[in-house]
């Protein structure tokens, strides 16, 4: 190797890697200065400087380093940013690519990474074996939220969130085809060259900045005579200038979802330095496929031994990936272990490069011929049947103990680098996730696809597939296509092992790591199972193994393995968890895209909204409607506004923008007949230019929504829902229509927004609007209470209701929404100058409650009759059916007792009761106590100068006049039950 | 997110467009008000909830508006076939498969997961 000293680090092997040397990026590191390479992940850009202590772990805060080099990455997440707000936690160091300016930070240490207090964690370790939480802080219970967990958490944490908004963008991008191909190594682009060739629509994606993926690393694989990483890149351009093909690099498909429907994120700019102002940070690629073919890969498992987590110890793949493909040796004088003849080829390169191996261990007695041959040859000393049984080296691994198998001498070979392979694990996971079913390959102890349930295949690695030319056969087949490719690998593979190693069995007390995210050791998988979990599922939670970001891409089956032979089970009885989307941790800014802030939920605004606004109102949400809470003028509390509103609507009179209110048009000359069927009133005893309240149940004879009705013709209806029932309202209305009355000629058309209504109430309404009604008498004898009519208002073709919901002479003026501010304003300065008032739902809702007008979903909750709401005479007796007439007859709907809406009246005055509080008849009884229902609507009465109160109570209205109880927290307060009707109880005022 | 077919609009779209509403082929009584208590029950309240195949309604509510049946597998939750409402059960050609599936137990479930070991 090149000893010479390098900017871009000492560990720069020269001719060796696929970066330009001239093309640099300078970034830091825990405020350090560092240059790197073009193409370098942080990973390999720390290494080439020598740099392998990178953070502490989570729960012990041993310290570690760099055990990958990719997405699998379970130790070496780093803190990334490019100013306070765009600062990124948690960034596996393996994946992120270097770019100039970045900062870079190690996470989980204070107060430095090499000097960390949390280690003391670590010395006190048996304490904090698997389940130590569960069991220690129990006592006492108000200790947990207040010191024992906030402590835990910022001991055992990993990065920090920013607390900045995030001011980057994301895209989000719907996309069909007919193939989509996950993984672009030599399986993926062969099958996708092959399904190209037929002319179908290709989506080939891979999550690495360049296609290749095994090819990164493996530098002696041929194929079509060329080196493979070569070949991969050729092929890529080829697909690339095909129109019927799309390739997506750092991209990553995260879920499979059902029928062919799956999750893409693709990482634009956070590669780059500076990023351009347009381009979002990363896209969401919504894909709906006709066909997957995954081509995943696998991932290689390390070695479960004693003190197997210190920095320098990596994956043998990493350490040639990081040679063959960025041009860094992990070290000088490395150290090998392996059950797997996969680690040999990077003994190989490595060798090859300069660097001195220090030996092969290798666990099995018998390597692959082919593989000791060369090792031989290359003068690597090999030792077989032999473990690495322990390592020393306080941040950074200086020395492996070695042992024969079964054998008590050790002897210490001094390393500073240890690259470990116990074989592959196949990429499963987006097989796994599309519900298709797993066997176990016992031969080679893995799971492998074994039954689909979508229409797609694996192939190659992920399928267990190692031969490369049957791999090749296996793409080309699945791509549909006729294309010819060949290939050869230098040297076939054996070998592979899962489970604990040599000297971390059962009998020992040491450390052997198998989740590196979260410090849970092979010890802690067996003490899961002592005390009594032997579900996998258990085992998992109680350990939390493979529960960590990583979700175990490395753990899983080593857990498996030793919770299975604890339990004296075989593996595929023992079971794998789940593999559960995303596959990679995806950034909510990813899956949120353009719906946050403004766009977060629609706002729905009336036509008037905006003079409203302008006039000073406090606005509510209801659903997605703003609405006019409240008029307050200047310095008034919103009770001093409410107060004003509720006294003038009586006094004079109040305008009360009602657009929000639901519109069904029901047309046809079977609509009175459907309005028969739908609600419990009778609609053919109506009279064109006269309206009526009506109530519809469901089929359970339960109050389902309620509304005022005008028949305009015979064949046509104006419907008026709730606010918030309008949309379940029409569809329950053609729900009937088109499934079980289709024979009925009636057409229903939603015309909520169409209408702008401005409701004038008070005895004043008349006079206000009067000078603005055209072409129609609204004096009380021609156009009574109840009445309504098309008309022209300002010149404006309109629909009058004469209709009250406060008890006073009223009036809503429904025009077409284009011309509803117009007529407001118009209206509004007429009515403002004659002393009335804007009033907003608040205002709205004490009216009513002073007339015991009942809301849907606030005094009734879906286990109210009408006859429990006291509208009994609103469910017509001559009906021979209606949506819920049989439902109304069930035992408990008719029985003696039930809970009715009456009114209360507290024993004193002043005291406004709370919405939801609970009634009792006797406050001293033991508790529980027997309740009687609850209040569900309570106000203030300004017009009254009392409080006053709606509640449901048990046999209601058989108690008026009884005294009841509502016991609060502090008190208990007396109330008197009564009849809903507070104000007016003749009625006299409506028809003024 | 599933794909759906649409028998009216004879387009399949995506699962964003539609509405669930219930199992299908459970006609209102005709003479509903003279049923008895364990009729109405039977009508209203009583679903099969079949693990396998299902019939049920579905309404292309943010399309043609329309409410019509379909054949789903709730194992794999795939579409056997959508058709419109009004006609009778349609037989799915697959149906014998669902035998089987209801005998599987590789099926994850709670009871296999969390309950297991309770």
């Amino acid at each position: 190797m090149s000893g010479s000293s390098n900017t871009t680090g000492a560990f720069r092997i020269k001719g060796a890697g696929r970066h330009t040397p001239a093309r640099t990026a300078r970034f830091t590191f825990d405020g350090k200065s560092y240059t790197a390479l073009e193409g370098d992940t942080v990973a390999s850009a720390l290494l080439a400087h020598g740099v392998h202590l990178l953070g502490r772990s989570f729960k012990y805060h041993r310290p570690r380093g760099i055990l990958t080099a990719g997405p699998e990455e379970p130790n070496a997440l780093l803190d990334v940013s490019r100013g306070a707000a765009r600062r990124q936690p948690n960034v596996r160091a393996t994946v992120q690519e270097v770019f100039d300016g970045a900062k870079i930070a190690s996470q989980n240490r204070w107060p430095s990474l090499s000097f960390d207090i949390g280690a003391l964690n670590d010395v006190v370790s048996p304490f904090f074996a698997a389940g130590f939480y569960y069991k220690t802080f129990m006592w006492p219970r108000e200790a947990w939220h207040k010191i024992y967990e906030p402590i835990i958490r910022r001991a055992a944490g990993l990065g920090v969130a920013p607390t900045e908004d995030d001011p980057d963008h994301y895209a989000s991008r719907y996309v069909h085809c007919d193939v989509l191909i996950a993984g672009a190594g030599v399986a993926g682009l062969t099958a996708a060259l092959s399904a190209a060739a037929t002319g179908q629509k290709v989506i080939l994606v891979d999550e690495q900045p360049e296609v290749g993926g095994a090819l990164h690393y493996d530098a002696s694989t041929m194929i079509d005579g060329q080196n493979g990483y070569d070949w991969a890149q050729a092929a890529a351009a080829k697909l690339k200038a095909m129109p019927n093909v799309t390739v997506l690099t750092r991209t990553t498909v995260f879920g499979y979802y059902n029928h062919g429907f799956l999750g893409l994120v693709e990482r634009v700019t956070d590669h780059v330095a500076r990023p351009g102002r347009d381009a979002p940070r990363e896209r969401l690629w919504q894909v709906r496929t006709k066909r997957t073919i995954l081509a995943t890969g696998s991932i290689e498992r390390h070695m479960v031994f004693a003190n197997n987590d210190r920095p320098g110890i990596m994956l043998a793949s990493a350490a040639r990936s990081f040679l063959n493909h960025h041009g860094v040796a992990v070290g000088k004088n490395v150290g090998v272990y392996t059950a797997h003849d996969s680690a040999y080829e990077a003994a190989f390169d490595l060798k090859r490069a300069g660097v001195s191996i220090a030996a092969i261990v290798d666990s099995r007695d018998k390597p692959g011929e082919a593989v000791l041959a060369e090792a031989r040859k290359l003068g690597i000393d090999v030792l077989t049947g032999h473990a690495v049984v322990d390592t020393a080296g306080r941040l950074r691994v200086s020395s492996m103990t070695v042992a024969r198998n079964g054998n008590f001498d050790r002897r210490k070979i001094k390393v500073d680098a240890l690259i470990v392979s116990a074989g592959w694990t196949p990429s499963v996971h987006l097989f796994s996730q599309s519900r298709g079913k797993l066997k176990f390959d016992e031969a080679k102890q893995r799971f492998v696809p074994d039954i689909y349930a979508q229409n797609s295949v694996s192939i190659g690695a992920c399928n267990g597939t190692d031969d490369l030319p049957e791999l090749i056969d296996e793409a080309i087949t699945a791509g549909g296509g006729s294309v010819v490719v060949s290939g050869e690998n230098r040297f076939d593979w054996t070998g592979g092992m899962i489970g604990a190693a040599e000297g971390a069995g059962p009998e020992t007390a040491v450390k052997a790591f198998v989740d590196f995210q979260h410090d849970v050791t092979a010890k802690d998988i067996r003490l899961a199972v002592r005390e009594g979990m032997h579900s996998i599922e258990h085992i998992k939670r109680f350990t939390t193994n493979g529960m960590a970001s990583d979700q175990g891409k490395l753990s899983n089956m080593h857990g498996l393995a030793i919770a299975a032979e604890m339990l004296g089970r075989p593996i595929p009885q023992v079971g794998l968890t789940t593999f559960r989307a995303p596959y990679t941790p995806v950034t909510y800014g990813t899956l949120v895209a353009h719906s946050r802030g403004d766009l977060f939920d629609p706002a729905r605004k009336t036509p008037m909204h905006d003079l409203e606004a302008a006039a000073g109102a406090e606005f509510e949400d209801v659903g997605n409607w703003k609405r006019a809470w409240y008029f307050p003028n200047r310095g008034e509390t919103m009770h001093e506004a409410v107060n004003r509103e509720c006294k003038t609507v009586r006094d004079i009179g109040g305008v009360f923008d009602a657009s929000t209110l639901g519109k069904i048009e029901v047309v046809g000359p079977d609509a009175a007949a459907f309005l028969n069927l739908l609600y419990t009133n009778a609609w053919d005893t109506l009279k064109p230019g006269k309206s009526r309240y009506g109530i519809m149940t469901r089929e359970d004879g339960f109050i389902y929504d309620d509304g005022v009705v005008g028949r305009l013709a015979e064949d046509r209806f104006h419907v008026t829902t709730t606010t918030g029932g309008a949309p379940r309202v029409l569809h329950h209305m053609e729900d009937y229509l088109q499934t079980e009355f289709p024979h009925l000629k009636v057409w229903l058309t939603s015309t909520t927004e169409q209408w702008a209504v401005i409701a004038v109430q008070g005895p004043k309404a008349r006079e206000i609007i009067q000078p603005f009604v055209e072409g129609l008498d609204i004096s009380g004898e021609a156009f009574p209470h109840m009445s309504v009519a098309e008309c022209t208002v300002m010149g404006v073709p309109a629909r009058l209701f004469r209709m009250s919901f406060t008890g006073e002479l009223g009036f809503e003026v429904n025009v077409p929404a284009d011309y509803g501010a117009d007529v407001w304003k118009a209206i509004w300065e007429r009515a403002e100058s004659m002393g009335a008032c804007l009033y907003g739902t608040e205002t709205m809702h004490v009216l009513r409650a002073e007339k015991g007008y009942i809301i849907v979903g606030q005094d009734t909750d879906g286990t109210v009759t009408p006859d429990d709401a006291g509208y009994g005479w609103a469910v017509s007796k001559k009906k021979t059916d209606f949506v819920g007439i049989r439902g109304l007859k069930r035992p408990d709907l008719v029985r003696e007792g039930r809970k009715q809406l009456v009114g209360l009246l507290t024993k004193d005055p002043k005291e406004v009761l709370e919405e939801g509080g609970q009634i009792v008849a006797d406050p001293n009884q033991p508790k529980p106590m027997t309740m009687l229902g609850h209040v569900t609507s309570s106000y203030w009465s300004e017009n009254l100068g009392r409080s006053i109160a709606i509640a449901l109570v048990a046999g209601g209205r058989a108690r008026m006049g009884e005294t009841l109880y509502v016991p609060m927290a502090d008190r208990t307060i007396a109330v008197e039950v009564t009849d809903m009707v507070f104000v007016d109880k003749e009625g006299g005022r409506i028809h003024g | 997110m599933l794909l759906i077919h649409c028998p009216y609009c004879e387009e399949d779209r995506s699962e964003l467009e539609f509405r669930w509403a219930g199992e299908a082929h459970i006609a209102r009584p005709e003479n509903i008000a003279a049923i008895s208590d364990e009729e109405f029950a039977e009508f209203f309240f009583l679903r099969n909830n079949e693990k396998g195949l299902t019939y049920e309604r579905w309404r292309h509510i943010h399309g043609c508006g329309r409410f019509f049946n379909a054949a789903r597998d709730t194992v794999s939750d795939s579409f056997l076939m959508t058709y419109k409402a009004g006609l009778p059960k349609q037989p799915v050609p697959v149906a014998e498969r669902f035998a089987a599936i209801a005998e599987e137990t590789s099926v994850e479930t709670w009871e296999q997961t969390e309950g297991d070991a309770r």
